[in-house]
């Protein structure tokens, strides 16, 4: 299993592309909401969590079609699924992999962006907390979607007609933990409701996705 | 003692639907009917919302059906799941169709009745909300319907979906009513004691809730059948061309 991670990540940085397009996206997505809405620091600091948490989720869609369609083409993932390691781990290491490559430099840059938006000062720890809380059952979530297109030709788009309702809940929580730091307001409501989000995906949506799999390989 | 599974069979199944979707059909328009045209002509207007009170005997029940529809898609999706009936499938493939218009037709007449009463088309309140939301989640597994060409695949991979979905459209719920406070008032019909509104509107309510319940039947009816023939139909080419 560590192999597999191992190699994924290896891919991933090396093959181009899929690697730090997310995070190229994420930049450009801040630097055009303030050109596009105009530069008060008031107005964009008001804006910047949900601004910061829809780019994310955005940049994180991107690179999603790639976690099982490379491997879907060259038929690595037909002997992965019969390999002695179960499906679902399988699922839940390349979901890993995605949320290494995708999320963890989301939540590395993502302060930087904040200053780019004037988000307040009590707001970065909260943000970074956040992301990192919410961007794993981002990537698991992901993983579902990408496990259902895979065998589809155009699968992109409907991968992201799929996949974003379901971004609804983690998007709503993450966004509001950032919004009520920078008000200096208590977050410990929507960030448990956020962690739970993320610790019930993580722990079951594997199993769907596996299923899913095993059904699109058949 | 007859069974219910024996409607899984699509012979079954068809020869029986042939004699209950005419009635069902034809109950369905007259019930509506009768209904609206109860609704819309011989109840008062609210002393407050004047005439546009009357949007309820559409709004309501709409409502009412948008949601049982995802249920019974979802009841289906697990009965094709667990025991492979293939009408089960087909069933909650027709009713999605259903369950969309059932959907926009409550959103706009929402947005219509809110232009008066609330100044506003739209609100971002949660019960909207979590109305666009069901909404998104229809086109989505409408559309992965539509994108696979194996039926059995397509069959297995909607239903997972609708599964996940329920618990995700479910937990958007809860968060967009975590999310905003809400415009919209409560609930108006409830079993919980204490008159919200006069039978002068119930009861016609409830007539075009009846009717609307009838509608989504025929039509998931009439969908089921055309699944079918339709399934068939491609068996018979098939066996054509392997001839």
């Amino acid at each position: 299993m560590r192999a597999l991670l191992l190699r994924d990540l290896r891919l991933a940085i090396r093959a181009g592309g899929g690697f730090g397009l997310g995070l190229a996206f994420f930049l450009i997505l801040a630097v055009l909401v303030p050109l596009g809405v105009g530069p008060e620091p008031d107005t964009l600091a008001l804006i910047a969590p949900g601004i910061l948490w829809v780019g994310a989720l955005l940049a994180c869609l991107l690179s999603l079609d790639r976690i099982f369609a490379l491997d879907f083409e060259d038929g690595s993932l037909d002997l992965l699924a019969t390999a002695p390691v179960p499906l679902e781990a399988v699922v839940s290491i390349k979901a890993l992999a995605h949320w290494i490559t995708t999320g963890l430099p989301l939540v590395l840059v993502s302060p930087v962006l904040g200053l780019l938006l004037f988000l307040p000062a009590e707001a970065y720890g909260w943000l970074i907390l956040s992301l990192l809380l919410g961007t794993p059952a981002l990537s698991v979530i992901g993983s579902f979607g990408a496990a259902l297109t895979v065998g589809l030709k155009r699968g992109g788009l409907l991968l992201s007609l799929l996949v974003l309702p379901l971004y609804i809940p983690t998007l709503v929580f993450g966004a509001e933990v950032v919004s009520r730091g920078a008000q200096g307001l208590t977050v410990g409501t929507p960030l448990s409701l956020l962690a739970g989000i993320t610790a019930g995906a993580v722990a079951l949506l594997p199993f769907a996705s596996a299923l899913v799999l095993r059904i699109n390989l058949r | 003692m007859a069974s219910l599974w024996e409607y899984a069979n699509p012979l079954k199944f068809m020869r029986t639907t042939d004699r209950l979707l005419p009635v069902v059909a034809w109950a369905a328009v007259i019930v509506t009917a009768v209904g609206l045209i109860w609704g819309f002509f011989f109840t008062p207007d609210d002393f407050r919302q004047g005439s546009t009170v009357k949007i309820i005997f559409l709004h309501v029940p709409s409502a009412l059906m948008a949601i049982n529809a995802w249920i019974m898609m979802l009841v289906a999706s697990l009965i094709w799941l667990i025991r492979r009936h293939h009408v089960s499938a087909l069933a909650a493939k027709a009713a999605a169709p259903v369950g969309v218009i059932m959907t926009l037709i409550g959103l706009i007449t929402g947005a219509v009745w809110g232009q008066p009463m609330w100044g506003t088309w739209w609100a971002w309140d949660p019960r909207l909300t979590s109305f666009l939301i069901l909404f998104l989640f229809y086109l989505g597994y409408i559309a992965l319907w539509a994108a696979i060409d194996d039926p059995d695949t397509a069959a297995d991979l909607t239903a997972v979906l609708c599964l996940v979905g329920s618990v995700f459209a479910l937990l958007s719920r809860y968060a967009a009513f975590f999310w905003s406070q809400g415009l919209h008032q409560g609930a108006s019909l409830s079993v919980a004691p204490g008159t919200r509104i006069d039978w002068a509107y119930k009861a016609p309510l409830y007539v075009s809730m009846t009717g609307f319940g009838l509608i989504f039947l025929a039509l998931v009816i009439a969908g089921t059948r055309t699944e079918i023939r339709a399934r068939r139909m491609k068996a018979l080419v098939a066996r054509e061309r392997m001839a």
